[in-house]
């Protein structure tokens, strides 16, 4: 079984997301970067497929030369090959992702045969698009759906059940492989790379292609921060001595 | 005028209330408002009675087979054809899981820009092929000015952005489209489901007593739960108490998570992650129970108790059964 899964590299905030002083990008002098949980998810996905049926995972990820270190970190979960589409770091619009996406996808399936299964976050953890996994899988002519939190394979009979939640439970699709997912966080439990993990990763080889394709018809203009939540904190206590206060305020809010 | 299509999103055979939010959208743009209805799970005079309550014009009702329960890529076909027929200025749905998942089959069919989950929607959108549209970035942490080029614009409104409200309309008029769907696209149809059983969910509780990494094991979240149960509420949880695996997902308060709106949030060992709190920020009070008075969660909360919740969430429990006794 092959199976592919698109990260993206986002800076990981904390308390605040600063913006840069000419607002367009978030401030990352401070920040480490990560992928989206859905990702790491997607990931994760791959790796245990690939352990369960004998198969190969690979990352692939379009941004700057830096995003090796998530294919890294991929890498030292277990994917055995890692792709970088390489831009020179400005903000990529969806189309265009998604169509430098699919072409690297044909050109990675034209020399190695088809993805079983290609796997993409449901949405990215910094522009939230909400399509580029949508518009790649439309391009290569394979059924997708979004927010799956369960996936379970037939070979034999070249099917993927999916499990897609829903306001109370789970709604059920049947794909027929080569099939494309987005997926979400609580599709499983990420593992941490060990330490022999993270010494393979060092020595994986990292395929770099140019990411190519035209621009889309939405750009950025530019970031800001929402208005902020202001506070009078009342403070009703220290320590255990507090819950009559606590409970107090449960009655005042109707709540008991 | 400007023409508007609103696609309807139905679920247990009625139209969905984030719909009639996208509705109230599309009235302040200057248009006449069209909604693509699918599927035969809905009555669709019924439909049209809602629908036209909240200022649509005319119900296109897609007929095919292939429309009679959700699959994204029938559906999205079927807004493609629609948007082909109706030739609208704009395309607009609720920027919920499945209309922002239709959009975007729709915009990928089409080579269309669609930009995601804006906050407003500006009257340029109706009238003019370039326009700036605020959107939501990092699920609500930050706003991103968008320019949108395009002679279809396809926009979805986020979720909760506006309340819907009704516009005192009659019924809209009915009108079906014969959907021709390719029938490959039957291979994404839902074909069953699995559904919990009935009760509060994390979503809908009056309360949410949650706890984050300081909590400390699984079985340590055990006087939350009383507290939880002893109240009607449930118990969230922050992503640090997911990873450790001491809670199930479902619990996850945040961006990749639920977005929570009880009436009290009482958060514990938290630390309000940007992640975490807009998840929560649309409780309506929130009480953070923390050692650190200068935590993120304190500083934005209502409330706040400086302790080790380890201490104050039994004395909490035991409170509440003195008083219920
Ligand atoms: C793209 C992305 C998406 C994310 N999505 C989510 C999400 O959906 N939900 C989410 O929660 N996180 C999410 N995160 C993770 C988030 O950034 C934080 O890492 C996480 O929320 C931290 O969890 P925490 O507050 O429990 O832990 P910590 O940040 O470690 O905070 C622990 C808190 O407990 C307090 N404390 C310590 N001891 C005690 C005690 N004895 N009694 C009381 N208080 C005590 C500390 O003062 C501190 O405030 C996401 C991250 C990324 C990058
Ligand atoms: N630059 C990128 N490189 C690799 N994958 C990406 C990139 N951008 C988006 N994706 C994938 O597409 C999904 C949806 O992204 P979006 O449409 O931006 O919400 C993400 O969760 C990723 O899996």
């Amino acid at each position: 079984m092959r199976v592919l899964c698109c990260v993206k590299r986002v800076p990981a905030p904390g308390a605040k997301i600063n913006i840069t002083a000419d607002g367009q990008d978030v401030d990352t002098a401070h920040l480490g970067f990560a992928m989206s949980p859905h990702e790491e998810c997607a990931v994760e996905e791959a790796v245990q497929l690939c352990e369960r049926f004998d198969g190969e995972a690979t990352v692939l990820t379009l941004g700057p030369p830096e995003a090796e270190e998530q294919l890294r970190y991929a890498a030292s979960l277990g994917v055995q090959k890692a792709v970088l589409l390489s831009t020179d770091g400005s903000s990529w619009d969806p189309q265009r992702t998604a169509s430098a996406i699919a072409s690297a996808i044909e050109t990675l399936e034209a020399a190695d045969g088809p993805f079983d299964l290609i796997l993409f976050g449901n949405e990215s953890a910094d522009s939230g698009g909400y399509q580029v996994g949508i518009r790649a899988a439309h391009a290569l002519g394979r059924p997708i759906v979004n927010a799956i939190k369960g996936i379970e394979p037939d070979l034999d009979a070249g099917t993927a059940t999916a499990k897609r939640e829903i306001d109370g439970g789970f709604e059920l699709y049947n794909l027929p492989m080569p099939a494309v997912m987005g997926v979400k966080e609580g599709l499983n439990l990420p593992r941490y790379p060990t330490m022999r993990g993270r010494l393979a990763s060092k020595k994986i080889e990292v395929s770099v292609m140019q990411a190519e394709a035209d621009e889309g018809g939405q750009t950025r203009v530019t970031l800001k921060q929402p208005a902020e939540t202001v506070s009078n904190t009342v403070k009703l206590g220290n320590g255990p001595e507090a819950a009559p206060a606590i409970v107090d305020l449960f009655e005042e809010l109707g709540l008991l | 005028m400007a023409d508007i299509l609103v696609l309807a999103e139905t679920e247990d055979g009625a139209v969905v209330p984030a719909t009639l939010e996208a509705l109230t959208a599309a009235r302040q743009l200057d248009g006449d408002v069209h909604v693509l209805l699918c599927g035969d799970s809905v009555d669709a005079d019924d439909a049209a009675e809602r629908l036209g309550e909240y200022g649509a014009s005319t119900v296109h009702v897609g007929e095919s087979d292939l429309l009679n329960v959700f699959g994204p890529e029938a559906w999205g076909q079927a807004l493609a054809l629609a948007i082909e027929e109706i030739s609208p200025d704009v395309v607009l749905a609720s920027g919920t899981s499945k209309g922002n998942e239709v959009l975007a089959m729709a915009a990928a069919r089409l080579d269309l820009p669609f930009v995601a989950n804006c906050t407003e929607l500006p009257s340029e959108l109706a009238d003019d092929d370039e326009v700036e549209l605020t959107r939501v970035q990092w699920g609500g942490s930050l706003l991103e000015q968008s320019q949108l080029s395009a002679e279809t614009r396809i926009v979805s409104i986020a979720h909760h952005a506006l309340e819907a409200e009704s516009a005192g309309g009659s019924a809209a008029a009915t009108e079906t489209i014969d959907m021709e769907i390719d029938d490959l696209y039957a291979r994404t149809q839902v074909v069953g489901r699995e559904m919990a059983e009935a009760g509060v969910t994390l979503a809908t509780a009056p309360i949410v007593f949650g706890g984050g990494r300081a909590v400390g094991s699984a079985e340590a979240f055990a006087p939350l739960e009383e507290c939880a149960s002893l109240m009607g509420g449930r118990v969230g949880c922050s992503r640090a108490v997911t990873n450790n695996g001491w809670r199930p997902h479902r619990d996850q308060v945040g961006q990749t998570g639920t977005r929570i709106a009880p009436e009290l949030y009482v958060a514990s060992g938290i630390s309000g992650a940007i992640q975490h709190w807009v998840g929560a920020m649309a409780s309506k009070q929130i009480l953070a129970i923390n050692t650190d008075p200068e935590a993120n969660m304190v500083v934005k909360a209502d409330y706040f108790v400086e302790g080790d919740l380890h201490q104050v969430i039994p004395a909490v429990a035991e409170e509440i059964k003195k008083r219920k006794a």
